[in-house]
Formats: C-alpha cells, sequence, structure tokens
C-alpha cells in the first residue's frame, strides 16, 4: 500500500497540471467568474474546443484502448487527471455522460464500422451524447420503460417519452432504451439504441426544476426511425447493456458536486458563533460537525481509491462503488444547511453579489435534493448495498414472470398530470399492441 | 392538566382550514412565486383581514378581536400549512406583539387597529449581517429622534409601511418604531431562498423615529418579541410539516414502481413514520410553547426555544424527504415540494437561525 505518487504517475500528474494551466483558469479567478455567465452556447462550445485540446495532448480516454484512441493507461492515472482538472474551471461537464456512460456501451456493444463512425469523434469533442433511460413512470425502475421501438424492414421506429435526459438539447446522438417485445417480463423486452438526436419526430423540451433552472430535458419521440445497425446488443438485451450503463453513472454522478468541509470552514472562521461568543469555527458544536464532515469525505475518496485500485487490476467495479451516491448528497445537502442556518436570519438572502461566498451554499441547498434522486434514489442504492453487497434476501417481485404489459396496467394509477398522460399513452400503446 | 385545545378553538381551525382551502393553497402562492413584481397575495391579505385574523389577539379596544394566544396558534398552524404568501408573521406575531409588549397607550392606539384591520402592514428589522446578532453588533443608531444605519435583511419589509427596528441608543440598544414611507427610508428589494415573501434590505438616514419602550431595554424586549414569534412561528411550521406528511402519504399511496405502490415499501413506509415521528415532537413542543404564551408563563423563554428548535427540524426534515419520496417529480417547478422546502428555510431563519435557539435552550 502507498498513497504517494510512483515516478510515472507523478510525471503524469506534472504533465497533466502543466496541459491545465496552459489551457484553464483557476478556481475562484475573475476569469471563472466571467465564464459563469457564458449562455449555453457558448458553453458548449468552449467545452468543444477544450475538450479537443485534451484529445490532442492525450488526456482524453486515459483509459480507454489505443485502437479507441485512447492511451491504455490504468485508471489511476484518470484519477490523477480529475485531481487536477477539479482545481480548474475547466468546461468538461458536456462531455461527462456522453464519454463516461455512452461512448464506453457503444464501445463494448457495437460493431468495429459503428466504433469507427462515433468513438473518435466523441473524444476530440466535435459530438456530444446524451443518455435517455428514465420516463415519467419508470424512474427507480427504469426496466418499467414503456417507450417503444417497432421493427420495420431494416429500420426500428420509435414512440414515447423520456425525462431528466442531462444535455439532450445540446446533444448529437443518445443512447436510448426501449420496449420492443410487452409479451415478456419486462427485464426480457427491452432493447438499447443508438439515436440521433437531431432526427425528425425528436422533441426536447427543458425542464423547469424545482431549485429554479433548467438544465435537465424532458424528449419526446413522435416515430422516429433508427437503424438496425443502431442497435447495442441483441433484441431484448437491453437490460443487460444499461446495466453497464448505470454502474458507470452512479460511479460518475457521486463525484464533486459543490461546497465541502475546506468551503463551509472558511465561512465558519468569519462568521459569529451561536451563543454571540467568538467565531463559528471556535464553537464546539460546530468543529465536531466538521470533524464529521472531514472524516466522511475523505473517507468517500479514500474508497473511491480502492475501487481504483481494483480497477487498475482488472477487476470490475462492484455495487460497492454506491456508497459515493448515498454519501454525497446528503452531506452537501447537510453542509449547505449547515451553512445557511449558521448566517442567521442573513441566510435567507439568495444572492451572489450579497450572500457569503456567492451564495455557493444556497445553490447547493436547492441543487442537493436532486442529487439525491438522480442517477438512482438513495433508497434504490441502499437496496443495492443490502441486496448485491451484503447478500440479504431481495424484496418481493410482484412481477417476477408477468408479461410486461399486464404488470404495467397497475402503473396507470399515477397520481400526478404527467403521470396521467404517460399512462394514457400507454393504454393506447396496450391497445396498440392489442 | 389538560394539554390540548379547546372545542371552540377546535372549530376555529376546521373553520380557518375550509377557509384557505378555498381561498389560499397552492395556487395562491404559486401566484407570488412566478411574479417578480409582487411579493405577497393582496387579495387572501383582504380576506384575512376581513376574517378578523390579523387581530386575532390584539384587544377589542384597539380594534381586534379579543381571542387569545391559543386562537393565534390555531390560525398560526393552517396558515403555515397554507403556505400562505402574506406578511401575516411580520405584522401579527412581531409588529403587534412588540406593540403590545412595548408600546405605550398612543403608540397602541395609533397602530393596532390598523394592523388589526389590515391598513397597516408591520415588520420588524434586527439583522445587519450574516450571523447570530449580539447586542454588541448591532450598529443601527437612534438618538433619541432620528435613526441611521442598515438592516438586512427584513422580511416583509418591501412591503411594510412600519418596522420596529433593534438599534444602539447610547450604550444601551433600544427598539424604536419607524414609518418606512420618509424620505430618509431607502429599500431595495432581496433575492431571496422563498421568494414567495417578500424581503428587503433598509437604510435608514436620519429617519425620523420613535422609542417603543424605555431607552436600553431593546435587547431585553427583543429577545421578548422573539420567544413569542417562536411559538407562532412553531405553529406554522407544525402546520407545513404535516402538509408534507400528508403529501407523501397520499403520493406513496398512489405512486407505482416495481408494480407496487412505492408506500408498500419499508424504506418509504420508515421515511413517512420518522416525518411523523418529528412532527408530534414538534407539536407536543409548540402546544408547551403556546401554553407558555398564552400564560405569560415564566418558562416562555425555555418553552419558545424548544418549539423552535423542534419545529424547525421537523420542517427541514419534513420538506426534504417530501421531495424524495416524490422521486424526480419533487424535484420539478410544477409540483409543489419545494414551495415548502423553501417556506422551511425561511421559517426556520426569521427568528433567527436554530442553532442560536438551541444554544438558548
Amino acid at each position: 500500500m502507498d498513497f504517494n505518487d510512483t515516478p510515472e504517475e507523478a510525471k503524469f500528474r506534472a504533465d497533466a497540471r502543466a496541459f491545465l494551466a496552459a489551457n484553464c483558469s483557476p478556481k475562484g479567478s475573475d476569469k471563472e467568474r466571467l465564464s459563469r455567465r457564458l449562455s449555453t452556447d457558448e458553453y458548449v462550445k468552449a467545452a468543444k474546443a477544450y475538450q479537443k485540446k485534451k484529445a490532442e495532448a492525450g488526456f482524453a480516454g486515459i483509459t480507454w484502448a489505443k485502437e479507441q484512441g485512447g492511451r491504455a493507461l490504468p485508471p489511476i492515472y484518470a484519477v490523477i487527471f480529475n485531481q487536477e482538472e477539479g482545481k480548474f474551471d475547466a468546461p468538461s461537464q458536456p462531455f461527462a455522460i456522453g464519454l463516461g456512460m455512452c461512448v464506453p456501451t457503444v464501445i463494448a456493444f457495437s460493431d468495429d464500422a459503428t466504433k469507427e463512425r462515433y468513438v473518435a469523434k466523441a473524444l476530440r469533442g466535435d459530438e456530444i451524447w446524451c443518455q435517455l433511460f428514465s420516463e415519467p413512470g419508470a424512474g427507480s425502475d427504469v426496466a418499467a420503460s414503456k417507450t417503444k421501438a417497432v421493427r420495420d424492414g431494416d429500420d426500428w421506429v420509435i414512440n414515447g417519452q423520456k425525462v431528466w435526459t442531462t444535455g439532450a438539447q445540446f446533444s448529437d446522438f443518445g443512447i436510448v432504451l426501449v420496449r420492443t417485445n410487452p409479451d415478456v417480463e419486462k427485464h426480457k423486452g427491452l432493447t438499447m439504441f443508438i439515436v440521433d438526436m437531431k432526427a425528425p419526430g425528436v422533441d426536447v423540451r427543458p425542464i423547469h426544476q424545482a431549485s429554479g433552472g433548467r438544465e435537465f430535458n424532458e424528449v419526446y419521440f413522435t416515430d422516429v426511425r433508427v437503424s438496425d445497425k443502431a442497435r447495442l446488443g441483441e433484441p431484448g438485451m437491453g437490460w443487460n447493456v444499461a446495466l453497464v450503463t448505470l454502474m458507470n453513472e452512479r460511479l460518475a454522478v457521486g463525484g464533486s458536486t459543490g461546497p465541502d468541509y475546506a468551503e463551509i470552514f472558511e465561512l465558519a472562521r468569519n462568521m459569529p458563533g451561536p451563543s454571540g461568543q467568538g467565531t463559528l469555527a471556535q464553537d464546539e458544536a460546530f468543529r465536531q460537525k466538521l470533524a464529521d464532515w472531514i472524516v466522511k469525505a475523505e473517507g468517500y475518496k479514500l474508497s473511491k481509491f480502492r475501487t481504483m485500485t481494483a480497477l487498475s487490476r482488472g477487476q470490475t467495479p462492484g455495487p460497492e462503488s454506491s456508497i459515493g451516491k448515498v454519501i454525497n448528497a446528503n452531506h452537501l445537502m447537510d453542509i449547505c444547511n449547515t451553512a445557511i442556518e449558521s448566517m442567521d436570519h442573513y441566510g435567507i438572502i439568495n444572492d451572489g453579489e450579497l450572500a457569503p461566498m456567492e451564495a455557493a451554499f444556497h445553490q447547493g441547498y436547492m441543487w442537493a435534493p436532486g442529487l439525491r434522486i438522480a442517477g438512482g434514489t438513495d433508497e434504490i442504492l441502499k437496496n443495492i448495498i443490502a441486496e448485491r453487497v451484503l447478500g440479504l434476501p431481495q424484496d418481493v417481485r410482484v412481477d417476477k414472470g408477468v408479461a410486461f404489459k399486464r404488470s404495467a396496467e397497475r402503473a396507470l394509477k399515477c397520481p400526478l398530470r404527467r403521470a396521467a398522460r404517460a399512462g394514457r399513452a400507454l393504454a393506447q400503446a396496450m391497445a396498440d399492441v392489442g | 392538566m389538560n394539554f390540548d385545545f379547546s372545542d371552540d378553538q377546535k372549530s376555529l381551525k376546521d373553520e380557518a382550514r375550509k377557509f384557505l382551502t378555498d381561498k389560499a393553497g397552492a395556487k395562491v402562492t404559486r401566484g407570488v412565486l412566478n411574479d417578480a413584481a409582487i411579493s405577497y397575495d393582496q387579495s387572501l391579505w383582504k380576506a384575512v383581514a376581513e376574517m378578523g385574523w390579523l387581530g386575532a389577539a390584539i384587544p377589542e379596544e384597539h380594534g381586534g378581536l379579543g381571542l387569545g394566544r391559543l386562537e393565534l396558534c390555531v390560525l398560526a398552524e393552517e396558515l403555515g400549512r397554507a403556505v400562505a404568501p402574506i406578511p401575516f408573521s411580520s405584522s401579527v406575531y412581531f409588529f403587534a406583539e412588540a406593540l403590545m409588549l412595548a408600546g405605550s397607550d398612543a403608540q397602541k392606539a395609533a397602530h393596532l387597529p390598523k394592523v388589526a384591520s389590515g391598513e397597516t402592514i408591520g415588520c420588524f428589522a434586527l439583522s445587519e449581517a450574516p450571523g447570530a446578532p449580539t447586542p454588541a453588533s448591532i450598529q443601527a443608531k437612534f438618538d433619541g429622534a432620528t435613526l441611521n444605519g442598515v438592516k438586512i435583511p427584513v422580511t416583509d419589509g418591501d412591503v411594510a409601511g412600519w418596522a420596529v427596528v433593534v438599534a444602539k441608543e447610547g450604550a444601551g440598544v433600544s427598539l424604536v418604531l419607524v414609518d418606512l414611507n420618509q424620505a430618509g427610508v431607502t429599500r431595495e428589494t432581496l433575492k431571496t431562498l422563498d421568494p414567495t415573501r417578500g424581503h428587503a434590505k433598509l437604510a435608514f438616514k436620519n429617519a425620523k423615529a420613535e422609542r417603543l419602550g424605555a431607552a436600553g431595554q431593546g435587547w431585553e424586549l427583543s429577545e421578548a418579541v422573539l420567544d413569542r414569534a417562536a411559538v407562532l412561528l412553531a405553529f406554522e411550521q407544525v402546520g407545513g410539516s404535516q402538509a408534507c406528511l400528508e403529501m407523501s402519504v397520499d403520493y406513496a399511496k398512489n405512486r407505482y414502481a416495481f408494480s407496487r405502490q412505492i408506500g408498500s415499501f419499508q424504506a418509504i413506509k420508515h421515511k413517512l413514520a420518522d416525518m411523523y415521528v418529528a412532527i408530534e415532537v414538534a407539536r407536543s413542543n409548540a402546544y408547551y410553547g403556546a401554553w407558555a404564551l398564552s400564560t405569560e408563563a415564566a418558562e416562555l423563554p425555555f418553552a419558545a426555544a424548544a418549539s423552535r428548535a423542534a419545529a424547525s427540524d421537523a420542517y427541514y426534515l419534513c420538506a426534504k424527504e417530501n421531495i424524495q419520496t416524490h422521486g424526480g417529480m419533487g424535484f420539478t417547478w410544477e409540483v409543489d415540494c419545494h414551495l415548502f422546502y423553501r417556506r422551511a428555510k425561511l421559517l426556520a431563519l426569521q427568528a433567527g437561525g436554530p442553532a442560536a435557539w438551541k444554544e438558548n435552550s
């Protein structure tokens, strides 16, 4: 065991740092503040240019095979690059999902011609990808997806609706999970396709989130044609394909997301304590909490290194990597809530010009509830830990052995308007199927 | 021992619920949320005034209904449940309570009838900077006739006509009463976590002002006002928490995942049971606070702190877990969960953050 870089790793880290210093501004700089005011179009343009530079310098696809344009380095090198990149205002976000989840899925499940068409362009920053899994009636239960694809000659025709699609508004391609056979159990009737997001019949609409932002989208499919060549994996094997993508999502979503213990410690050094004596940083109750946050954040970070070590030995990342998501969202929410409450009445002010630390804690407070849900809710991830890591018996599966179109009838009783709409669409779909 | 509200008080609660179901609710709150130009709903404010609620605890001689604080607690719970977008707490729990606690007969006669009728919206201005204020941290200055300084944030300060301001006077602290519609006062509207209520930065430059209560007694009076407001806010928080729990229970019964109602999963059951437990703990502490408030008991400072700590924790828990129970839908603007999540934070901060109250209790 050695927590220090090997000479090779240290050299790589120095190279990465030099590349980043030459191409990005450090966090907290005036330039970073300006970059936050970019429009989405401008940001995406900057992200594409940055991704291109990364690829040219050999910092894209660090772990990917050489024939895919990667460097075939062990995963620890990707960790090192991410650590260094995290210190800079690098516009890498638009590519996170595509290169982290979608394209690796494409690589794993498609033929050489398909890989040739898509992989290099994604890596070089020419094309952006999104992931289309969740639906109004299929969130935690992703395998209950109702969006359907029907075979028509050499093509498939997709109809339905996906939701919570990050980056759909500026993506070129997506991977979409659809039902191709409603007459078998839900997990067995799914198929994954590559879909052109600019194709006729694809309608992207932003979702107005509880936080006020509009980062996610609903995506409607109306008679969208995809070639059978765009299929990833065999028909009916879509669930297995999705699992590969989802495990990557849980690794990716678990990353750094907002202010952490260092930020609240900085805040506390400038904030009066609750007793009116000294600073908050001198308050005993606060210090105990701070210690808990440090231990948790560092423990999570170190656990990730252990996962990476396992990866670098050629082992597959297991469901234990789910702990990141369980820790991070609640950690963020707790830190932001404590920070806001420590500001007393002033804490209600959510204005970057007036609130401490440019309202970073307020943004985190409004964002964290979404993070607890995105990419697998706390409850689902705890079930994964309980069932797949600890080996506890599975919950009773009432839809086991039941054809999807029968089990889906129950879901028609959805309480919300949007869900009801999806329910009506499903009823129509079931009528169509006969 | 009788640790419950009377039948009359319960029927007042039923009436209030019916009234607010009809006149308030998410649609009205959203009207304020979605319109940056307004920070309260005027027709709801008028309707609440016509019901006499603004003067529920104000004596009849000053234009109120002359009911007790227990009746006000009952109304507070219902207003909290409805996430009512009106300056009720500022005007009634803070401004009117400060006047009743410290005002001269002339001051009471001049202002309480207008508070009761809704003609005057009052507010309470204490905070000046991040962190819990202390007598030493107060910078606003009163010289016996004029007020100088800045208060930020002032809840409902953008729509209020009058303010009770905590200010330094000589070596001590006094409460002062200020007309906000005068040349010496400038207001700046603030962006906050809860846009369904107004907030302002108030700047005073040689603003005409008069003392409320004795000179140098301002800090003690301010703490006494906060104790009263804390109990009433606790009822709003309990009402909001209860609404979150009911939304969650309803959704958990109707939303299906894995071909089952999500409420049939223990992960959800236990979550909702935790919310229930937190609410009952908060409710019982709030009842104790209500008793202490209505009887002017010596235990009020402790009861207020306990009410506030329990209710702030309960509302935060219920509001965030209500979003969680609703899953992705709960994180959309169109579903009401975030109205409660936003209001929960305002109510936890409006009379000072929970940490300072826990320190006091």
